[in-house]
């Protein structure tokens, strides 16, 4: 449970004399749900993109599953699930041929996966034999096919970058209790990524709160619940203003 | 039990599958496989005029196929030449940029794969939807004109027709090429699309008329010795080579018409006791292997660019 499995070492990535990421140190346990706050720009995507190799950093190291991310980028995709924003599907299939894509470029064998795709369709409350393209989706269903999707490869650790953005209120309720289920049933360590305050809240046992490219403080599940250390206050202090509201 | 097929070959299958369903494929195919039957039209009536007495072509009946006309419609490689590079164009233009704007990109990415995995089978699923329809294209016109003129082509001009359907691979790739590199380059797929259409339309019209600007600019005065003229022709003829759609024909007219001894120009001394026969593909190859080595190269070179610029792209959600 306290073995870590994300490690960040002074990460920094610079475009021109911008820093996005600056000298970021952060350890993700293995099993906890940790959450990524803070607004945009913050550099949240950025140090995403960092953990799985899809861009360089200017210096530091990461490590997912203590594989250096940088250098061997593919053993690290092997076992890191990702949801990008607003996440997109070839809109000529399916979802569960879509899924099935996934499937074979993680070379899982076909009827697994097959048996696999239709379990998670049923998971994540998507109708099973449908005719329906992916291109005919609404948000709300694109984006519980997207984490079906990450979840097809059994990755050890899922990254949700701004999961939520664009459902509904009840939509993000089953969402948000979907990705608790997964981390008590399957031992999943989530990193969770949002400019939400009060998703974060609800469902993070540790929380890093992101801004300007650097990590402002980290709270844990004890001082997330007392309010007056609490996340509310800390976010109020670097952010100003109210909560986060869209 | 089927073998688990490597990710490489996946993308690949999905390309060539996208491709073929794709409408855009079926109106490029619909286009192209009119105006060869067309041109076929126009060499079959034409075949018997064509042939003239004491043409060293003559014994070359069935290449006629591929290079008659009579003024009405373009020949079959002429239309090659032209239809092409928008078959490239088409196949290519949008490769990178609409996985982009679909949100596609990020997700196959952070799939473990190599990255080069996904532009290698865009430029490979492309090449084998391209490569099948011009054999295809060209296996059929040969059908037809076996059934019209009842001669069968020799081994010698069948080799020749496949040599011809090779060099246009090469010659399409090209295209398709260019047209991934600026899909790489540009976010939009009409920009993209746009930009090709530009290289394109400036290679196949504006660029002779610039060259013959330059020719007119620096042609020699009529004082001028042989050895001027001769240099300065040359010189015309190799600026006119850097457009891919002169290299193409150069090394067709040759492949196709044994004859052709020479691509520059010749003296009549060099002439001078030459036997008006055709040459045999073993030679006709030698004459156009700078053109097919500067076809590749392009080729290459554009391949090369993208590559390189994707590689080195950051891949962000949308």
């Amino acid at each position: 449970m306290h073995e870590p499995i994300i490690e960040l070492h002074d990460l920094t990535k610079q475009y021109g004399k911008f820093s996005a990421v600056d000298r970021i140190n952060l350890t993700v346990r293995k099993g906890e749900i940790f959450g990524i706050l803070g607004p945009n720009g913050a550099g949240k995507s950025t140090t995403i993109l960092m953990m799985l190799g899809l861009t360089d950093p200017t210096s530091g190291d990461v490590k997912v599953c203590g594989i250096d991310s940088t250098r061997n980028p593919i053993q690290v995709r092997e076992k890191v699930g990702y949801l990008p924003e607003d996440v997109g599907f070839y809109d000529d299939m399916t979802g569960i041929e879509n899924l099935l894509y996934t499937a074979r470029l993680n070379r899982i064998d076909e009827k697994k996966a097959q048996a696999k795709a239709r379990e998670l369709l049923e998971r994540v409350g998507l109708p099973l034999d449908t005719k329906k393209k992916a291109g005919k989706y609404s948000r709300g269903m694109r984006q519980r096919l997207g984490l079906a999707d990450v979840l097809i490869k059994n990755p050890e650790v899922i990254i949700l970058d701004e999961p939520t953005s664009g459902i509904d209120p009840a939509g993000v309720q089953e969402f948000m209790d979907l990705i608790r289920q997964l981390r008590d049933e399957n031992g999943l360590t989530v990193l969770f990524s949002s400019h939400h305050l009060d998703q974060v809240q609800q469902i993070c046992d540790r929380v890093g709160l992101f801004g300007g490219g650097k990590l402002l403080a980290e709270v844990n599940i004890e001082e997330l619940q007392s309010e007056e250390h609490g996340l509310e206050n800390m976010y109020n202090r670097y952010f100003g203003g109210g909560k986060s509201h869209e | 039990m089927n073998k688990i097929q490597s990710p490489f070959w996946v993308i690949v299958r999905k390309e060539v599958a996208d491709h073929v369903r794709s409408w855009r494929f079926i109106i490029l195919i619909a286009i192209i496989a009119l105006t060869c039957m067309g041109s076929l039209y126009t060499a079959l009536t034409n075949i018997g005029a064509a042939i003239k007495p004491n043409d060293p072509d003559g014994s070359f009946l069935f290449l006629k196929l591929f290079t008659a006309s009579d003024g009405t419609l373009p020949s079959f490689v002429i239309f090659i030449s032209f239809l092409g590079p928008l078959l490239g164009i088409g196949l290519g233009f949008d490769a990178i940029n609409s996985e982009q704007n679909k949100g596609t990109l990020s997700r196959v990415l952070s799939q473990p794969i190599h990255r080069d995995y996904l532009i290698n089978a865009k430029f490979v699923g492309a090449l084998i939807v391209i490569g099948v329809m011009l054999l295809t294209l060209a296996l059929l016109v040969m059908g037809f004109g076996l059934i019209a003129i009842g001669i069968p082509p020799t081994a010698e001009e069948f080799s020749r027709i496949i040599c011809f359907i090779g060099v246009s691979i090469v010659y399409v790739a090209f295209w398709l090429n260019l047209s991934i590199f600026f899909s790489i380059k540009f976010k939009q797929a009409a920009t993209s699309a746009l930009a090709c259409i530009a290289v394109w339309l400036f290679f196949s019209v504006f660029y002779n008329m610039i060259v013959n600007l330059v020719g007119k600019a620096i042609s020699p005065s009529a004082m001028a010795s042989t050895y001027q003229i001769i240099s300065y022709q040359k010189f015309m003829l190799n600026l006119l080579r850097f457009a891919p759609s002169m290299l193409f024909n150069e090394a067709t007219t040759t492949l196709l018409m044994p004859s052709v001894r020479s691509l520059g120009p010749l003296t009549m001394e060099q002439v001078h006791g030459a036997i008006p026969s055709p040459l045999p593909l073993g030679q006709s190859l030698m004459v156009v292997w700078p053109q097919l080595t500067g076809l590749i190269a392009a080729t290459v070179i554009c391949f090369a660019l993208s590559y390189a610029s994707f590689m080195r792209k950051e891949i962000r959600s949308r």
